[in-house]
C-alpha cells in the first residue's frame, strides 16, 4: 500500500523548525536531521495528524496531481526514518 | 517537487539560528591534550555563571536549536555541569557533550542510559594506550575504556567514540570501528586543526598526503556508518562527495560560544579575527547571531581567490577556514591539506612564526600536576 492512503502523524519525539526553504526536522530518539525542501512539503507534513490519509493532506496542502509522486517519495522517507508515526485513528 | 535554489545555498547564506551550536562550557581540564583547540587547563575566572548560562539556554529554546554539542576543557568538571544538562533537557533542548571520560562512572552511565535527550561523544585519539597517550597523556586511554565500559554495561548503545583523525592512528581506523563496536558505540571522526595547541603540533600530527587518500576511501567505503561533524569536505576535492553538507558552516548554520560568553564563527577559530560578539551584549546570543558584521560578511559571496580557477573549487570551497588562518595562509586560496596538491608550496612559503596565534590561551604553565576534587 503507499504511504498516501495510509494516515499519519509526526513521530512524538520530532521537533520541527520551520525555515525559508521549508523546514528542518530533529529527531531526539534516533539524533537524525532531516531536511523538508519546501514549504508545501511542510503544509503537508503539518497537516498529516489531522488528515485521513497522506493523499488528502497533500491535497489540502495544494499539491496537483504532477507533483504527487514526489511528495509520495519525500513521505516514505521520513516513515522510513521514523520521523513520521502510522496513525490508527 | 521544485527547488529552485540548492538547500547548500540556503545554508551558506545563514539561517535564523545555527543547525547546530557548540559551547565550550569551561577551559578547566584535567588533560592537556596536545592539540587541544581551545587551549584548555585553567579555568578562566569571567567564565559563565550557572545563571548567565541558563539564560542562554533559555535563548536557544527560543530560537528552536535542536541541541547543542557541549564541550570544554573538560564540561563534566563544572559543578554545575549536570545541572545545566537537566535544565536544557527539560525545555527540549538536546545535549550532546564531549568528555575525554573521567565523570562517566557506573552511576553517571545508568542515568545518561535514560535520558532520550542526551548523548555522549567519548574523545580518543588513539586505539591502543601507545598512540593515544602519546597525544591525551598518560592514563588517559584507560580513563575513556572505562567510561565507555560504564555506558556500554548501562545499556546506553550508540553513544559515539570520537577521534581526531592524526598521522599516528590513521592506520588504525578499522581497530576504532572495532572498539567502537566493542562498546556499542558510533565511530565518529574529525580533522585535526591547527587552532589552539593543534597549531604547535600541526607539522607534527596532521595527516600526510597520502593517509588523506587513504582516509577518503576509507570513509567512501564505510560513510554511512561513520560519523564526521562534516569535517573532511576538504576531501571532496578528490572526486566523490562525501555524505553530508560538505560545506564550511562557519556563522552560517555553526558557530562557537566559549566559558566568558564569546561568540566565534566555529569550534576551530578561537581568535579575535573570528570573534562575532558575547552572549553578554545587548540583545544576547540572537543578536549576535543575527546582526554581527563577522557572520553577515561570512554569509555573503565567497572570494575563491587562487581557488577560483581550479576544477574541484565547486567540491571543496577551497577548504577550511580557520586550518588556513592558523598555518598562516590567505582566506582565498587553497586549504593548507588541499588534495591538489596546491596548499604544500604556499605553506613552504610562509615566514616561519609569521601566522597568526591562536589566542586565548589558557594552557596550564608546563609541570603542573593535576587533582581532581571527588563528587
Amino acid at each position: 500500500m503507499s504511504v498516501l492512503d495510509q494516515a499519519w502523524e509526526l513521530a512524538p519525539q520530532v521537533s520541527v523548525r520551520p525555515e525559508p526553504f521549508g523546514a528542518l526536522l530533529y529527531h531526539f530518539g534516533t539524533r537524525r536531521l532531516s531536511f523538508l525542501k519546501d514549504r508545501r512539503l511542510l503544509a503537508v507534513v503539518e497537516g498529516l495528524a489531522r488528515a485521513p490519509s497522506a493523499r488528502e493532506a497533500c491535497a489540502v496542502a495544494g499539491v496537483g496531481p504532477s507533483d504527487i509522486e514526489a511528495y509520495e517519495r519525500a513521505l516514505a522517507r521520513l516513515a522510513e526514518t521514523d520521523m513520521l508515526r502510522e496513525r490508527t485513528s | 517537487m521544485s527547488v529552485a535554489v540548492p538547500l547548500v545555498e540556503h545554508f551558506a547564506g545563514g539561517l535564523d539560528a545555527p543547525i547546530c551550536l557548540t559551547w565550550e562550557l569551561t577551559y578547566a581540564c584535567n588533560l592537556a591534550c596536545r592539540h587541544c583547540l581551545s587551549s584548555s587547563g585553567r579555568r578562566d575566572p569571567a567564565e559563565l555563571s550557572t545563571a548567565e548560562a541558563k539564560a542562554v539556554l533559555d535563548e536557544l529554546q527560543r530560537m528552536q536549536v535542536f541541541y547543542v554539542n557541549i564541550g570544554g576543557g573538560e564540561p563534566t568538571i563544572r559543578p554545575d555541569f549536570w545541572e545545566l544538562v537537566d535544565y536544557a533537557t527539560a525545555q527540549r533542548v538536546g545535549v550532546k557533550f564531549s568528555t575525554n571520560g573521567v565523570r562517566i562512572t557506573s552511576v553517571v552511565a545508568e542515568r545518561l542510559a535514560h535520558s532520550d535527550y542526551v548523548d555522549v561523544q567519548i574523545s580518543l585519539d588513539g586505539a591502543t594506550a601507545e598512540v593515544n597517550d602519546a597525544v591525551r597523556g598518560e592514563g588517559s586511554f584507560a580513563i575513556a575504556v572505562r567510561a565507555m565500559e560504564n555506558l556500554a554495561a548501562a545499556g546506553f548503545s550508540g553513544f559515539k567514540l570520537s577521534v581526531v583523525c592524526t598521522r599516528h592512528n590513521i592506520p588504525q581506523l578499522d581497530s576504532f570501528q572495532a572498539l567502537a563496536g566493542r562498546y556499542g558505540a558510533q565511530l565518529r571522526l574529525t580533522r585535526l586543526r591547527p587552532a589552539g595547541r593543534g597549531a604547535d603540533v600541526w607539522d607534527e600530527l596532521h595527516p600526510t598526503a597520502a593517509q588523506q587518500h587513504e582516509l577518503y576511501q576509507w570513509l567512501l567505503a564505510h560513510g554511512e556508518r561513520v560519523l564526521t561533524g562534516d569535517s573532511f569536505f576538504h576531501l571532496a576535492g578528490y572526486g566523490e562527495a562525501l555524505p553530508g553538507l560538505n560545506l564550511c558552516g562557519a556563522g552560517r548554520v555553526v558557530c562557537l560560544i566559549d566559558p566568558v560568553g564569546d561568540v566565534y564563527a566555529c569550534p576551530f577559530a578561537i581568535h579575535d579575527a573570528f570573534r562575532a560578539g558575547n552572549v553578554r551584549d545587548p540583545g544576547g546570543f540572537a543578536a549576535v547571531w543575527r546582526s554581527s558584521e563577522l557572520f553577515r560578511t561570512l554569509r555573503g559571496p565567497q572570494a575563491g581567490g587562487a581557488c577560483a580557477a581550479c576544477s574541484a573549487y565547486d567540491a571543496c570551497r577551497g577548504g577550511c577556514m580557520a586550518a588556513k588562518f592558523f598555518t598562516g595562509l590567505p582566506i582565498a586560496g587553497p586549504d593548507p591539506e588541499c588534495v591538489k596538491g596546491f596548499g604544500e608550496p604556499r605553506l613552504a612559503a610562509v615566514e616561519p612564526g609569521s601566522a597568526p596565534r591562536p589566542s586565548p590561551d589558557h594552557s596550564r604553565p608546563a609541570g603542573v600536576p593535576v587533582t581532581l576534587g571527588r563528587r
